[in-house]
This record gives structure tokens, C-alpha cells and sequence, in this order.
């Protein structure tokens, strides 16, 4: 068990390895040739004050002469050494703009994916229980609508329902603006959680509410489950020892293979609400021309999403009696 | 008395033909039969002839769009929807085929104990394991680690623990070596020995007879003879209808004869006679009358021909 479990994190580690390696070469390809200009992106407004000789100076520092090829060589072993550069828009070094900025994203995309989890399962649950009944209908409506909503239109919609007409809600940014970071109270951070948390995980119910729902009915068409209503089992006890056992494991790693879109729509919910995460930085990053801190973000979201597959895949094999204990008999 | 009894029972399913028209398709018609207590009636023929739909509309367990007419009488008494949910898994318990019965993702023993169970239910579920040859490890298995025999006998247990006194068996025999196989009905045999009902659904009518009380052969979704096992001697000159004549005549053992043709689809039956197509004796009226269901020689034959 144990040597199959190292094996198996061995076999995921050699994958992470030359999966960085494509995705750091690819991105530093991408932005070797797009127009951003490191030396205009880095003096930003001083252009003006600076002279083609300081700007010549600037990229001789850098050693932006050389070929591209010994720039990434020259990038990926800093990286290797933990160095990732410094921000030119944060004046920061990258992992650390990043390891604040995750913070707050983590706090939003935690909240929002357990919510959507907890909320997309009972409503698959409670639809499939109910196939074909109006709550049914209503769950399937609702889940198919919302699929067809893009996040940042509905993060504008609640934005100007709860925070601008009604006024219960901050509109924007992660903290209050003119307090001292000092002063900023824990429910200050969470008044402004909640509407971009609530955008992402409406939408993000719509995925794991259709795909439970869809498990739970096979499961109660299934032979056992018939078998099972034949020995007298009825109603929630019958959910409970057999249609639970069956979704649950399903249900948990599709949430959790569900990092990237989850990465992807807090980039867009925290744009709409000036929200200080990751997703905003990446943002700001791309738009700036700040190369350092967009391969950084590029990099840490392809392991934050990597990480998510890699859980999902050890629920299965890990706990599935038929997967851990296949070939033991 | 009769423990169940079965009249003129019907199933139909409704499904979507051709866009949105509706139709029903009977599959099962006219259906009769009764066992007694200590008795197993084997109901034989051959694959898509209905059989696992007659045990689903006994335990009152089809699929939604099923429709179900006729009677069916449990000790006496009529079931209805609400009746059959009380006795179910009580009173009637069902064997099903196959290990895809059983829940994938739960332990062999916690799945034979009914839910909620008590510690004396435990103990008698490891004596039915012993009694049945399956060792104590066996219930800590999940459903995929048994081999068809072992499950054949997980299956038989969980209909003993219930400690019903109605057992429907459907195909228990199938995929299993002539020795498990015999087995298995051998504890069916003592079953009903301790006076319980079975009613036991196979294609397998060699292996049947070995422990059946009665024999009701089935075609095209109904009954066409119930006969005692005795019948079923020599050439089948004791048999009643020309079916189940030809049934046992097909066996390896018998005269290995085939007859041509194959048995109509639900919904493309013949008007008269559903047997007449392949008949040897039909005669034109066959093909006209729907012959009903009649004594001779005590037992019962669909045919007007028989005697």
C-alpha cells in the first residue's frame, strides 16, 4: 500500500517536472515574442526623463543582448534556485507578490468552492431524488442557466443589486479604502468576501449539481440499488447506504479537478470587484508587461491546478476499494 | 393453500415509438401459476421470454413505465403496491442473478445484514457464511473480489437471513460449474424443505429437474404448461404441450433436436396461438384462437390440440 502509494507520487512528480519545464519554456517563448517592451513595461511613466543611453544600460544589465535561448537558461536556474525575479510593477520580489495575492484568493476560492460543492451536491442530490418532479425541473433550470452565464456578467449584476442600490455590500477592493491595515477588522475582510465568494460559487454550482444529479439517477437505475429496493430498503435510508457511498467519491474529485475553472473565473470575478487576488495581479501583470510576475503566475497556477488533479486522482486510487485493492486478491 | 398465487397477470411497458406516439408493448400476458408451501416451482424457458419481469411484478419493483394487470395472491391474501412494500424483503425475498446486485462500494457482510442490524443478526449471518462454505474473511470482501459461485452465495444468503417464506430465484444457476451450480440448488432444495415457497426462474431445465416440485414452461411472455417434474421422462410423451416437448427434446442428452424459427417479439405476437409459427401440429385454427389455459392430466396446457 505504502509502496504503492510512493510509487505513484514518484510516477506524479516525474509528470509535474516535465510538465513546468513545457509550460515555463512555452510561456518564455510567448512573451520572447509578444511586443511588450521590459525596458519600457520597467521605466513605465519616467519614459520621458529616461535617455536611449540609461535605457541601453537597462537592458545591458538585464542581458537582454543575448540570444533567447541563454536568457531562459539563464531564467529557469534562478528559478530553480527559488528566484523568480522581481516585480516591476509591485517593486517586489515575485514569490512574494504572489504569496500575498494568493492569501486573498485562497480566502475566495476556498469559501466559494466548498460552498458551491456543499450547495451543488444537495441540489443534485435532492434532484435526482426528485427526478422528474418540479423541484427537479427547477434545480435543472436553474443549473443550466447559470452554466450559460459568464462570471463577470453575474459579478456585475450583484455588484449593482447589493452593493450599489441596496447597499449592503462594499463595492469593491479586499479591505476598506482610507483605514490603516492595522485597523482593518476581520469582518471588514469578510464583507468584502462575500460578493465575489457568492459570484463564484454560483456558477460554480451548476457543474457538480448536474454531474451528481446524473450519478445519483444511474445509481438508482442500477441493478443494486433494484436489489436493494427489493430486500425493503426505501426513501432517504436506501440514499444513505447505497446512492452517498456511490456519488460521494465522484462528486469530491470532480470539485476538486475543477481547480482551473476555478482559477479562471476568480481572475474575472476579482476584476469586477477590485478584489486584491491573484487573479487581479495576473491581470494587471498581462496588461503591464510585467514578464517576471506573469511567468510567476503562470507557473504557480499551473501547479495550483496541477495539485487539484493530483488530489482527485489519489481520492480514486486511494480510496475506491476497486482501484486500491484491484489485484490484491 | 397455495402461498402465492398468480392470475392472468399482464405487464406492459409504454415507450416512445417513431417520435412522440405512444405505445404499449405487452410482455407478459395472461400468466398463471401457484406455489405451495415447500414447493419449488421452476419457471423455465428460454432467454427473453420475460421470466425476471414475472419476479420484478411479484416483489412490485418494475420500472416505472410498467403497467401491471391481473392478481397476484400472498398467502390468501390480494397484493396491492403498499402490501407488496411491506412484505418485501420480509416476507418475499428475491436472489438476484448476478453480482452487479450487490453494492460495489460496500463489504460483502455489512451488505447481507439488513440496515440497522443487531449483533444476533451478525451472528447469524456468520452462521449462514459457514453453513453456505463461505469463509469468515469472505464478508470483509467487496462484491468485486468474489468469484461467481462465492457471490451466487452471498446472494442465497441474504434471502435466508431476511427468513422470508416466499424466495424468488432468478437465474442463480448461470456461469457457475456444474458442481457449484447443483450446489446452489441443493440449498434451494433445503429451503424448501424447511418449508418455505421458491420459485425458481431459469433457462437451465436440466439442472431444474433436479429439484423441482413442478415445472411451468414459459414462452413469448406466458405460461403454455405447468407440469410436475415427473413429466419430463423419455421422449416427453408425459408433456402436455408441444413446446415444452420441443424443449426437452433440444437437450444434448435427449435427442439434441432443434426446432426452427425463434420465438415472436413482445408486441409481434401471432393473433392465434403464440406457438403456432413453429408448431409441428398446428392446424389452421391455431392460428386463429388465443387457446386458454386448461387441466389435463393434472396439470395445465395451453393448447387446443393437447390430450
Amino acid at each position: 500500500m505504502i509502496r504503492k502509494l510512493l510509487a505513484f507520487l514518484g510516477f506524479k512528480a516525474v509528470r509535474l517536472a516535465s510538465l513546468m519545464f513545457a509550460i515555463s519554456l512555452i510561456s518564455f517563448m510567448l512573451v520572447q515574442n509578444s511586443p511588450i517592451d521590459p525596458v519600457q513595461a520597467y521605466v513605465g511613466a519616467d519614459a520621458v526623463r529616461v535617455s536611449p543611453e540609461q535605457r541601453a544600460q537597462i537592458a545591458a544589465y538585464w542581458g537582454l543582448e543575448k540570444p533567447p535561448l541563454e536568457r531562459f537558461v539563464i531564467w529557469s536556474s534562478a528559478l530553480l534556485q527559488g528566484d523568480m525575479g522581481t516585480s516591476m510593477i509591485y517593486r517586489q520580489p515575485v514569490e512574494e507578490v504572489i504569496g500575498e495575492r494568493f492569501l486573498n484568493s485562497a480566502a475566495l476560492m476556498g469559501v466559494s468552492w466548498l460552498l458551491s460543492g456543499i450547495i451543488g451536491f444537495i441540489a443534485g442530490v435532492v434532484a435526482a431524488m426528485k427526478k422528474d418532479t418540479w423541484i427537479d425541473r427547477c434545480i435543472q433550470w436553474y443549473c443550466y442557466t447559470l452554466a450559460s452565464t459568464p462570471a463577470f456578467w453575474l459579478g456585475l449584476l450583484l455588484l449593482m443589486i447589493f452593493a450599489v442600490w441596496l447597499g449592503w455590500f462594499p463595492v469593491g477592493l479586499g479591505v476598506p479604502a482610507g483605514v490603516l491595515a492595522d485597523e482593518v477588522t476581520m469582518a471588514d475582510r469578510i464583507r468584502h468576501l462575500i460578493l465575489p465568494a457568492l459570484t463564484l460559487s454560483v456558477v460554480g454550482i451548476s457543474n457538480i449539481a448536474l454531474h451528481t444529479r446524473q450519478k445519483l439517477v444511474d445509481v438508482l437505475e442500477s441493478d443494486y440499488v433494484l436489489f436493494a429496493r427489493a430486500r425493503g430498503e426505501t426513501g432517504f435510508r436506501l440514499f444513505w447506504r447505497h446512492g452517498l457511498r456511490n456519488i460521494a467519491l465522484p462528486a469530491v474529485s470532480l470539485q476538486f479537478a475543477s481547480f482551473s475553472e476555478l482559477f479562471g473565473g476568480a481572475v474575472l470575478a476579482e476584476q469586477v470587484f477590485s478584489y486584491p487576488g491573484l487573479g487581479q495581479a495576473a491581470v494587471d501583470a498581462g496588461l503591464r508587461g510585467d514578464v517576471p510576475l506573469l511567468l510567476g503566475i503562470v507557473l504557480f497556477s499551473a501547479l495550483f491546478v496541477f495539485t487539484g488533479n493530483l488530489i482527485a486522482d489519489l481520492l480514486y486510487r486511494f480510496i475506491d476499494p476497486r482501484i486500491r485493492k484491484a489485484g490484491v486478491r | 393453500m397455495c402461498k402465492l398465487e398468480v392470475e392472468n397477470l399482464s405487464v406492459s411497458f409504454s415507450h416512445y415509438d417513431r417520435g412522440l406516439r405512444q405505445q404499449m408493448v405487452e410482455v407478459i400476458h395472461g400468466l398463471s401459476l401457484s406455489i405451495k408451501a415447500g414447493q419449488i416451482v421452476a419457471v423455465v424457458g428460454s432467454s427473453g421470454s420475460g421470466k425476471s419481469l414475472l419476479a420484478h411484478a411479484i416483489m412490485g419493483i418494475l420500472p416505472g413505465n410498467a403497467v401491471m394487470a391481473g392478481r397476484i395472491c400472498y398467502g390468501g391474501e390480494t397484493l396491492n403496491a403498499q402490501r407488496q412494500a411491506t412484505l418485501r424483503g420480509k416476507e418475499m425475498a428475491l436472489v438476484p442473478q448476478s453480482v452487479n446486485y450487490l453494492d460495489p462500494l460496500m463489504r460483502v457482510g455489512q451488505q447481507v445484514r439488513i440496515p440497522g442490524a443487531d449483533q444476533v443478526q451478525a451472528a447469524q449471518q456468520r452462521n449462514l457464511f459457514e453453513r453456505y462454505g463461505l469463509e469468515p474473511g469472505v464478508e470483509q470482501l467487496y462484491p468485486f473480489q468474489l468469484s461467481g459461485g462465492m457471490a451466487r452465495r452471498v446472494l442465497l444468503s441474504t434471502a435466508t437471513l431476511s427468513g422470508a417464506s416466499l424466495i424468488i430465484a432468478d437465474e442463480p444457476t448461470p456461469g457457475l460449474h456444474h458442481e457449484a451450480a447443483r450446489e446452489t440448488l441443493l440449498h434451494f432444495r433445503e429451503l424448501a424443505d424447511e418449508g418455505r415457497s421458491i420459485l425458481l426462474i431459469t433457462h437451465d431445465i436440466e439442472s431444474a429437474l433436479t429439484v423441482a416440485d413442478k415445472v411451468a414452461v414459459f414462452y413469448a411472455g406466458t405460461t403454455v404448461e405447468i407440469a410436475a417434474a415427473e413429466d419430463f421422462a423419455g421422449h416427453g410423451e408425459r408433456l402436455r404441450h408441444p413446446y415444452s416437448r420441443a424443449l426437452w427434446n433440444a437437450l444434448p442428452q435427449n435427442q439434441f433436436q432443434p426446432i426452427p424459427g425463434a420465438q415472436p417479439l413482445p408486441g409481434q405476437l401471432p393473433d392465434g396461438c403464440v406457438f403456432a409459427p413453429r408448431c409441428p401440429a398446428a392446424s389452421a385454427e391455431c392460428s386463429e384462437i388465443k387457446p386458454d389455459m386448461r387441466k389435463l392430466r393434472g396439470g395445465m396446457v395451453r393448447c387446443i390440440h393437447a390430450s
